[in-house]
């Protein structure tokens, strides 16, 4: 078996690959369900109804797609330039305590003004949460995986320690929450009667803000040279630590407005289980889209659609929900197995 | 009798065929030269050899028994060794232990050493290549470091030696005495396939050449009825006269440096110490030397990446206070790295975005200071991609697809099209064939008869001797003063070049 470097990639094998890698881990995860016993084309009958049947069920997909797609982003943009941000769920709740402190009555705007506001100190509070590490980086050569990743620890045990002290609601009967965001803050529904908020056309635009920032500006291209060959980067006049603190800020505050979506919009309040990991899946997100803004927004939907039809489908049968995780996971191994193929050819001999 | 027979080996990587038919014979005694520019098909041809590819078609025999395919082991069993153009070394162990690594038996309890020095001696006095065995492979220069790894081969039993591109890391000197002791070998029925695209070496060594074109034999020749030129035209398929310097009276100062000191990658150790040089409007200036003697830190000096701690560095008559790359551009500075792949191009992007990566900020290719004008980018890349004749589908194919050539072609065309008043060519023409080569120089020469002033940092005395008006020595981070080239001679630099900087009186 030999393994050799495609000359010319067709613009069709990009979009078929990851789609059959999909379709792959679907199969496998079939071997799953039919071990517990369950009829495998039923039981994916109720998670795609549980994901996408009803105008209930897309709106709680498409909520829970709106801090993937933030997080998402943050990976996203990150990992282009090689700056591993794996951190993002530490800016999230950073986000998060933003939106808390500022938007539970020290500053009260009416809601035009109130909801950008929240948003930009979500942002800058992201940011804020990966200053440590990127200034490590960038002057003592710290490898950015172990700081960020460590920080999430640390950014939510202070959280609990916030919720636990200072920021404990008094009304909230003795349970560690803080207090509710203000009422010009609250993101608007998107749908009536759903969790369905306007955070989701945030990220929406956030997606095709940054891909045209990745594609058009100039800044984008310094992102670009500097992840793909940092030397001629260097070389041809591109500041690598400028570079690398721009990615940081826009990572970090991406990942931050994740967290202003999860209080402002769909909590309400801040939790210390206000994520269920969304930092960690944006990595999934981010991956399974090739980095690519746009496709971001389609991997968000799909995982989002996952977790959402996994709920409802071990309500249905008698699968738990875990099954959700495996899926998710083939998925991004098989995506990255998939892209693989998209490179190289594998010739049998 | 035959000792070696390749007959009829052809191998294919995808729709490139490397090595299309080709058919080689060494007998005991002989030394067979395999000639090729860059990319001819040479090492793929010696990887089949010696197992690390399998052949689509053909055999290899030794001394008539078939060796099986894609087995390095029964490569080196049949009697096969290889000597490979980067030192695969152990750089923290002693000569001796590197001889013996991979040799001694996993199951045994006993370490062989005692005998392994004898038969490393015996070995050492049977051939003249004397190292010390207890020293330090990082104590050893390079052309000990050589010999180590033609004695690691020779102590596996090797009879039949392949050395790739054996002096490309050699000074003059040292290559004389790789090539008396290779002519040593051979009296004493070794025999060698001599790898490489330098034709005086090739006519000095060899009992027969055979030439590689594009992966096919174009043809063998006894070496005693073969010149330089025969060579060059088998090699290259057609006539190639490299480029003279036409007489020009130089200008004034474009780049001046007073006794700069630089600190080494430790910070704390002088890897340059006290440089003083100045190269003046329409005049090359040369430093020669081995690699690894200051050129890649001079280099980064001059590129804008490395500061230096002492000393004055003027630019046009001006001081110019620190090192930075993005100033230095638009000062007009030109730059042509040592490496295509690592510091020259972005490979993953296209063709257009590496061709003016470094007039991002200028005017007309950005729009409002932060949108990139794709559509000023686009024609300015047509205009030079037909203008330097640069082979490639489209514009828009990734830089890393283009060959070797092209690549450098791009980025002659990316520093030349700026008007640099100074140009920094750092080893331009390595790894090019020799119409490449020729391109190159033909672009510096008309680059210098415009006014600019070129520094050439070179391995090659060749390429040194043909286009340079001035050369200099580096050695060990100190540079001799600039000779004329009329003045001086292979030989002088040649010795300088070895560390005997009396040769300058």
């Amino acid at each position: 078996m030999q393994i050799e470097p495609r000359e010319n990639i067709s613009p069709w094998r990009v979009i078929v690959a990851p789609v059959a890698a999909i379709i792959v881990a679907f199969v496998l995860c079939a071997f799953l369900i039919a071990w517990t016993g369950e009829p495998i084309i039923e039981s994916y009958g109720y998670l795609f109804k549980g994901a996408f049947g009803s105008r209930f069920a897309l709106s709680e997909t498409l909520n829970r797609a709106t801090p993937l797609i933030f997080t998402g982003l943050a990976a996203a943009v990150a990992f282009r330039a090689k700056f591993w941000n794996i951190g993002a769920e530490g800016q999230l709740y950073f986000g998060a305590l933003a939106a808390t402190i500022l938007g539970t009555g020290a500053i009260t705007l009416p809601p035009v003004l109130m909801i950008p506001f929240l948003f930009i100190a979500g942002a800058l509070a992201g940011g804020l949460a990966l200053l440590g590490p990127v200034f490590l980086k960038t002057t003592l050569k710290v490898d950015e995986v172990v700081t960020t990743l460590l920080l999430n620890f640390v950014i939510l045990l202070f959280v609990n320690y916030l919720l636990e002290g200072p920021l404990k609601d008094p009304m909230s009967l003795g349970w560690p929450q803080a207090a509710s965001i203000v009422d010009e803050g609250v993101l608007p529904e998107l749908m009536a009667r759903t969790r369905l908020h306007i955070g989701f056309l945030v990220a929406l635009a956030a997606s095709i803000l940054i891909w045209a920032l990745m594609r058009y500006t100039i800044w984008g291209y310094e992102i670009r040279a500097v992840g793909a060959n940092p030397n001629a980067a260097r070389f041809s006049g591109i500041s690598i630590n400028r570079t690398v603190f721009l990615v940081a800020m826009l990572s970090g505050g991406l990942a931050g407005m994740a967290g202003i979506t999860e209080t402002a919009g769909t909590k309400g309040y801040l939790t210390l289980d206000l994520s269920p990991g969304f930092g960690y899946s944006g990595i999934a997100v981010a991956m399974l889209a090739n980095l690519n803004p746009l496709g971001v927004v389609i991997s968000a939907i799909f995982l989002a659609g996952i977790y959402v039809g996994a709920d409802s489908m071990s309500r249905a049968v008698n699968i738990p929900t875990y099954i959700a995780d495996v899926l998710v996971a083939l998925s991004v191994l098989s995506v990255l197995v998939s892209l693989l193929f998209v490179q190289f050819r594998v010739r049998w001999r | 009798m035959a000792n070696l027979r390749i007959s009829n080996v052809t191998k294919k990587f995808g729709s490139l065929t490397a090595n299309d038919n080709v058919s080689l014979q060494v007998s005991e005694g002989e030394v067979v030269a395999l000639l090729g520019e860059n990319g001819a098909g040479k090492t793929t041809l010696m990887n089949i050899l010696f197992g690390h590819y399998v052949a689509d078609e053909g055999d290899i025999e030794i001394d008539g028994i078939k060796l099986p395919p894609g087995s390095t082991d029964a490569a080196i069993r049949a009697g096969l060794g290889m000597v490979h153009q980067h030192f695969t070394l152990a750089e923290n162990m002693s000569v001796l232990d590197n001889i013996m690594l991979g040799t001694e038996s996993l199951w045994s309890l006993k370490s062989t050493v005692s005998r392994s020095r004898r038969k490393l001696e015996s070995l050492a006095d049977e051939y003249n290549l004397h190292v010390d065995a207890d020293a330090g492979i990082s104590d050893l220069s390079v052309g000990e470091r050589q010999r180590v790894e033609i004695l690691k081969v020779l102590y596996r039993g090797a009879r039949i030696l392949i050395l790739d591109e054996p002096t490309a890391v050699l000074t003059p000197a040292e290559t004389d005495q790789l090539l008396a002791n290779l002519k040593m070998m051979v009296a004493k029925g070794m025999s060698i396939i001599f790898i490489s695209h330098k034709l005086h070496e090739v006519m000095a060594i060899s009992d027969r050449v055979t030439v590689l074109r594009h992966g096919a034999m174009v043809g063998e020749i006894e070496t005693r009825n073969a010149d330089k030129a025969i060579l060059a035209e088998m090699m290259v398929g057609r006539k190639v006269t490299r480029p003279k310097a036409e007489v020009l009276e130089p200008g004034s100062d474009v780049l001046r440096l007073d006794n700069i000191c630089v600190r080494g990658n430790d910070k704390k150790t002088d890897v340059l110490r006290d440089i003083s040089l100045n190269i003046r409007e329409n005049e090359i200036v040369a430093i020669a030397g081995v690699a690894g003697n200051g050129q890649r830190e001079l280099a980064e000096v001059l590129n804008g990446l490395r500061p230096w701690h002492k000393g004055t560095f003027k630019f046009g008559g001006e001081v110019v206070s620190k090192g930075d790359a993005r100033a230095f551009l638009r000062m007009g500075f030109g730059r042509i790295p040592e490496d295509r792949h690592h510091t020259g191009t972005v490979g993953e992007m296209r063709v257009w975005e590496n061709l003016l990566s470094e007039k991002l900020r200028q005017s007309p290719f950005w729009k409002f200071r932060t949108l990139i004008d794709f559509s000023a980018h686009r024609k300015k890349a047509a205009e030079l991609i037909e203008q330097f004749d640069i082979r490639c589908n489209s514009m828009e194919t990734p830089a890393r697809l283009l060959s070797g050539g092209n690549m450098q072609k791009l980025i002659l065309a990316r520093t030349l099209t700026a008007d640099p008043k100074f140009i920094l060519a750092n080893q331009p023409v390595r790894g090019l064939d020799e119409g490449a080569i020729a391109f190159v120089h033909e672009q510096l020469l008309a680059a210098r008869t415009k006014g600019a002033g070129i520094l050439l940092i070179s391995e090659d005395l060749d390429e040194v001797f043909s286009i340079a008006d001035r050369v200099a020595v580096i050695y060990h981070g100190r540079i001799s003063q600039l000779l004329d080239i009329r003045k001086t001679n292979l030989q002088q630099i040649g010795a300088m070049m070895g560390g005997d900087m009396k040769a300058v009186a």
